[in-house]
């Protein structure tokens, strides 16, 4: 959608408020290489929050995560931890 | 945690409440006018800072708690057209329903939750309840069975009732075995983008008077088919716009989220809608595609009482989609079941369990029992590409005077069904299940 921008360019418009101390998503990269997650987490994270490495191993960019559980509501038990932000960390929307 | 019962009495307030969206916002504010203690924890930096909504809030329930809502609230647009618009790849076959009833009263208002939710945790505040942002609850406390406190970080926090308006993913209502992890096609993604255009350009665009809008349900191309949706509503001088894709066949179809909301954006029957428009924000959020299968679980502990999308108060009955307006009422329902339990000190399961039987008294219950088909219904993957199609088929065979002779209208439909992947005997099938679903 040329008119508006990549997704990384049209989150960087966003306001986040980011926890450089701790990510609140852990892959389990051997259960989900195993359960073969990682492109179906790709596909369906709206804010591209996660990767595939050229080792099949599961990239997060956690600090342009849009917090809505996706990825969790899809991941099969024990390939995905995903919480929420420590308070007042996280996205801050303003158009909600 | 779990803690002695004789710690469990020590509570710091009447009542917490676990999320500042509608249903935890409205929640407070009735306790406190009702001269309860009530602390509203919300994990935003500030209320509505994690807050998305499509945007259409049918707000008239909003009356029993704000008499003068719609002129007090931040509200952007008063929803006095509905478009139901089938989409398919190259033409669009609208429902175009304007009503100037729909304005007085006001029926429907569209939303931007910054605005709204912070305006709403204003109230709370104004009527004495502690408002504690940029917290968040990590656990309940226990007492044996009962709810009596909640942690975040190295506090706690302890009261008689706790209730959970901590949304669609709420950790709580796990926590309190409540809920398990859904399945995938109860649930949807909804991504969203906010453009601004001039307020005068979206009244013109769109035909508007004044402080009147539109909300547009699309069906169709919209989704490449995926069940699910787009929606546009405009905004005061902005249009909030998206796509809402059900998991489970978003997952089967092997498509991208962004890239199906990309492709909605992009259909020549939706750009001009949007040209020369400026991207305000980007964002996303779960919602809840089988409401009426979800609230089938248990809504409550003892101290516990569960509200809004947390419980799963959501409806999409084909038409319209609702969320907010269950939240609020269940909110109601909820503060009035907590009242009673301070009144008589009791905080059993069976006086938490008051909460269903309120429940009942009110619209919510009535409408989640009423559209509990309409879920099933919509996940008849006709509605999402042939009906769409069908429809322009018949309607170009009747516009379009290729100089063949004319055929009425029946034989036009019929050609155009022959057409079509789907038979007259599916069609039929289809229109008395949406006859006794929606």
């Amino acid at each position: 959608m040329a008119q508006f921008g990549s997704v990384t360019e049209r989150l960087a418009n966003n306001h986040f408020e980011p926890d450089d101390e701790e990510s609140h998503i852990e892959v389990d990269q051997a259960a989900a290489r195993a359960a073969g997650v990682g492109p179906l987490l790709v596909r369906i994270c709206p804010a591209h929050v996660y990767s595939m490495g050229e080792d099949g191993s599961i990239g997060v960019t956690h600090a342009a995560c849009l917090e809505c559980g996706t990825c969790l509501a899809v991941a099969p038990p024990g390939t995905l931890r995903w919480h929420y932000p420590r308070g007042g960390f996280g996205v801050t929307y303003r158009e909600g | 945690m779990t803690v002695e019962p004789d710690e469990a009495s020590e509570a710091d307030f009447d009542v917490i409440v676990i999320g500042g969206g509608v249903a935890g916002c409205v929640a407070a504010y009735q306790l406190a006018k009702a001269g309860r203690s009530v602390v509203l924890i919300e994990r935003g930096a500030e209320p509505g800072a994690k807050n998305l909504s499509g945007g259409v809030f049918y707000s008239r329930v909003m009356e029993q708690v704000f008499p003068d809502f719609v002129t007090d609230a931040p509200v952007e647009r008063r929803i006095t057209r509905n478009v139901l618009s089938f989409l398919s790849p190259a033409s669009s076959v609208n429902i175009d329903y304007w009503d100037e009833r729909l304005a007085s009263p006001v029926n429907a208002v569209t939303v931007l939750r910054a605005r709204l939710d912070a305006w709403l945790s204003a109230q709370c505040e104004a009527a004495g309840v502690m408002v504690m942002p940029g917290v968040r609850v990590d656990a309940l406390i226990m007492s044996g069975d009962q709810v009596v406190g909640v942690t975040a970080g190295e506090d706690e926090l302890r009261a008689h009732v706790v209730i959970a308006a901590d949304g669609v993913n709420s950790f709580i209502a796990q926590q309190a075995g409540i809920r398990a992890k859904e399945p995938m096609k109860h649930l949807a993604v909804g991504v969203k983008s906010v453009i601004r255009l001039p307020r005068e350009v979206i009244e013109q665009r769109f035909h508007l008077t004044g402080d009147e809008g539109v909300a547009y349900a699309v069906v169709g191309d919209c989704t490449q088919s995926v069940a699910g949706g787009g929606f546009l509503y405009t905004n005061v001088d902005s249009v909030s716009i998206g796509v809402v894709l059900r998991l489970d066949d978003l997952a089967a179809k092997g498509l991208s989220s962004s890239e199906v909301h990309d492709h909605f954006l992009a259909h020549p029957a939706i750009a001009p809608f949007l040209a020369d428009g400026e991207l305000l924000e980007y964002g996303c959020h779960l919602t809840i595609e089988d409401g009426p299968q979800m609230v089938t679980h248990d809504l409550t502990r003892p101290g516990l009482l569960i509200v809004g999308d947390a419980a799963g108060f959501t409806l999409n009955t084909g038409l319209t989609i609702r969320g907010m307006d269950l939240a609020a009422g269940s909110a109601i329902a909820a503060a009035t079941t907590a009242n009673k339990a301070l009144d008589t000190g009791d905080f059993s399961l069976a006086s938490m369990e008051g909460y269903r039987a309120e429940l009942g008294k009110t619209f919510v219950g009535a409408d989640m029992k009423t559209y509990d088909r309409a879920p099933a219904f919509l996940e008849n993957p006709l509605m999402y590409g042939e009906v769409g199609q069908l429809l322009s088929d018949v309607l170009y065979g009747v516009f379009n005077h290729d100089l063949t002779p004319r055929k009425h209208l029946i034989a036009t439909a019929l050609k155009a069904l022959k057409k079509s992947p789907m038979t007259i005997i599916q069609m039929a099938k289809l229109a008395v299940a949406a006859v006794r679903a929606l």
